[in-house]
């Protein structure tokens, strides 16, 4: 079992999440970064798609009591078995009665914790993962609470402390990054002077950046064309008549502030999307931390399909070094 | 009516998106179901996600699997496939209790009037106004007298979207608060443009919020028997009569559900697009009378 002392700002339980409901408003939840998440679940021997802990800017102070191997990658923030600092992205074992804390967190926004065995919540719709908006799904369908317990299930063969990740395949936790878009949706209602501001403007994280989806700031606004605004659309120019919003997809509100859905999205809603982030760069937003910056760079499908084809290598090569 | 040609566009390297027309429409609707059930008959490997809502659809694929431009080629041609038929849809009505103007959706309104258009009065009084309805009540006649197509289920898990089968003059149209509440009870029933919702769980919102239901719709326990085979009443394509109710049915009602044995009358019922057309009255009279 795992107790938890103190729960973090947002940890709750993940894995590779819960596909095929999106057509009734479930999104597909899971890890926000899929590879550290697979990473993680490697190095303890699990099966790449147990459900681990994905804890957010602050780590959980958890004690163990029985013995355990686990794993933390992602963002730099070290866990600490009885105070003593432990590495990252290595296996390691743990002590029945051992309290594993975190330090504070020096790059990166989410790290992953897992335990050889993973951990065991019922699954609900093929997955283990929170769905936090809808209420179900991981721990009783929300973060962790101080007080809550755990259980996690018996550990595989191939579990056991000192596997190493090579440094050159964790993950990049860059403070200023670039995020690849693909147009389309409705950038055509997007003046041309405030599309190409769009690409030139430097921009910000806002405090506002959860699961569902990141917000940014700090570029110029965004004009809309003018058009008369069709039945059923609502009043303001960037209302659109209720659509499905795609996972990556940009969308700007009032044509103030872009916000990038991410895997607990809203399913749909009234605002115009203007383009949406590759899939290969999902995993670098997770990592995003308030304030750290991003320009959006344009490209276009081969490049994007170029770009998740070296995403699937990287998998690939963390797959066979930890085989 | 023709609704003009689609727009196909990706959405990043997973989606594509189909705008079959840019303002709300019945036909709108109906072909965007058209096509997304028959290529979720195709079980076209994959596809992942196939989201029909209101006059566009979503689809989600995994371009290693299938080629992106594969993908899109496809949706073009069951567009033409589906093209001028009749559209018929065999699906369900659903009965849905509301208790109109109810306390607890006046309490949060109350709180919220900063945020309104008109903060001296209330959102269905609003709404009947700026709809050149002479009353509350006859308000309530207009939105509960003909029923309503689920047009699309989403935002949040459950909640879906609907639109009146009447004709466009006789559409409610109400704009959204000037700013969203951060509060709206679960199992609202909200307004916004043309569009009515239940707020399938409690939280942010801008709708108008005109009443409440006592009919859970979206439960992940899944204890009543109406949610027995999924968490989630909506289906796009479902059909909704609103049945005017008072604070004591509404009362009985929630024993009911607390007590599990709440259960909604729901009808198997076929919709044809052009008899809806030819004679909405007709049409809509021959759904309700599936409840009775």
């Amino acid at each position: 079992m795992i107790e938890v002392l103190k729960p973090g700002l947002a940890t709750t339980v993940q894995d590779a999440g819960r596909p095929g409901y999106y057509n009734v408003g479930i999104p597909l939840s899971g890890a926000l970064d899929q590879y550290s998440f697979r990473a993680a679940n490697l190095l303890v021997g699990n099966d790449e798609n147990a459900a681990v802990l994905e804890c957010t800017l602050v780590g959980p102070e958890l004690r163990f009591t029985r013995d355990a191997v686990i794993a933390v990658t992602g963002a730099q923030m070290a866990p600490k078995l009885d105070g003593a600092t432990g590495a990252l992205n290595e296996s390691i074992a743990v002590k029945a009665g051992t309290v594993v804390s975190f330090d504070f967190m020096r790059l990166g926004a989410r790290a992953y914790l897992a335990v050889a065995g993973g951990i065991d919540v019922p699954t609900v719709l093929g997955s283990r993962s929170t769905y936090g908006l809808g209420a179900f799904g991981g721990f009783q369908g929300r973060k962790l609470a101080a007080g809550d317990t755990l259980s996690f299930g018996t550990p595989g063969a191939g579990a056991r402390a000192g596997r190493r990740l090579d440094p050159g395949l964790a993950a990049a936790l860059p403070k200023e990054l670039e995020l690849r878009v693909l147009t389309g949706l409705y950038w055509h209602r997007v003046t041309d002077e405030s599309q190409a501001a769009f690409f030139e403007d430097t921009w910000s994280v806002a405090p506002e950046a959860d699961r569902i989806g990141y917000r940014y700031r700090h570029g110029r606004a965004l004009q809309f064309r003018d058009h008369p605004q069709p039945f059923g659309a609502g009043s303001d120019p960037s209302n659109i008549v209720d659509a499905g919003y795609p996972y990556g997809s940009i969308q700007v509100p009032g044509g103030l502030e872009p916000i990038i859905l991410h895997r607990d999205a809203v399913s749909g809603g009234g605002y115009a999307m203007i383009g949406t982030v590759i899939s290969a760069d999902m995993d670098r937003i997770a990592q995003m931390q308030p304030n750290y910056k991003a320009k959006f760079v344009e490209v276009q499908m081969d490049a994007a399909l170029a770009a998740r084809a070296d995403y699937k290598q990287r998998l690939q090569r963390l797959r066979a070094e930890l085989a | 009516m023709a609704i003009g040609t689609a727009r196909y566009t990706f959405g990043g390297d997973e989606h594509v998106f189909v705008e079959l027309s840019e303002e709300m429409s019945l036909e709108a609707f109906f072909k965007g179901m058209a096509i997304t059930s028959a290529l979720d008959r195709r079980k076209v490997p994959g596809v992942t996600e196939i989201c029909p809502s209101n006059a566009s659809y979503l689809v989600r694929f995994d371009p290693d699997r299938i080629r992106a431009d594969e993908m899109m080629k496809l949706l073009q041609q069951l567009e033409k496939e589906v093209g001028a038929a009749d559209l018929q849809l065999d699906t369900r009505i659903i009965e849905i209790p509301v208790y109109y103007n109810d306390p607890w959706t006046r309490e949060t309104l109350m709180r919220f009037r900063e945020r309104h258009q008109d903060p001296n009065s209330t959102d269905i009084e609003y709404a009947a106004r700026v709809n050149k309805l002479p009353s509350v009540d006859a308000f309530i006649e207009a939105h509960s007298g003909s029923p309503w197509f689920v047009s699309m289920v989403g935002f949040v898990a459950g909640l879906p979207f609907l639109y009146q089968l009447v004709e466009r003059a006789r559409q409610i149209q109400v704009p959204k608060y000037l700013r969203p509440r951060t509060d709206t009870p679960k199992l609202t029933i909200g307004h916004g443009g043309c569009f009515s919702c239940i707020y399938s769980v409690r939280g942010a919102g801008g709708y108008q919020m005109f009443g409440i239901t006592p009919a859970p719709i979206f439960e992940p326990s899944q204890g009543l028997p109406y949610l027995k085979d999924f968490m989630c009443l909506f289906r796009p394509g479902d059909i909704v009569k609103w049945k005017p109710i008072d604070r004591e049915q509404y009362d009985a009602a929630v024993k009911e559900v607390e007590a599990g044995r709440f259960d909604l009358k729901i009808r198997p019922v076929q919709f044809s697009l052009s008899k809806f057309l030819a004679d909405p009255a007709r049409t809509n009279a021959k759904l309700v009378e599936a409840l009775t």
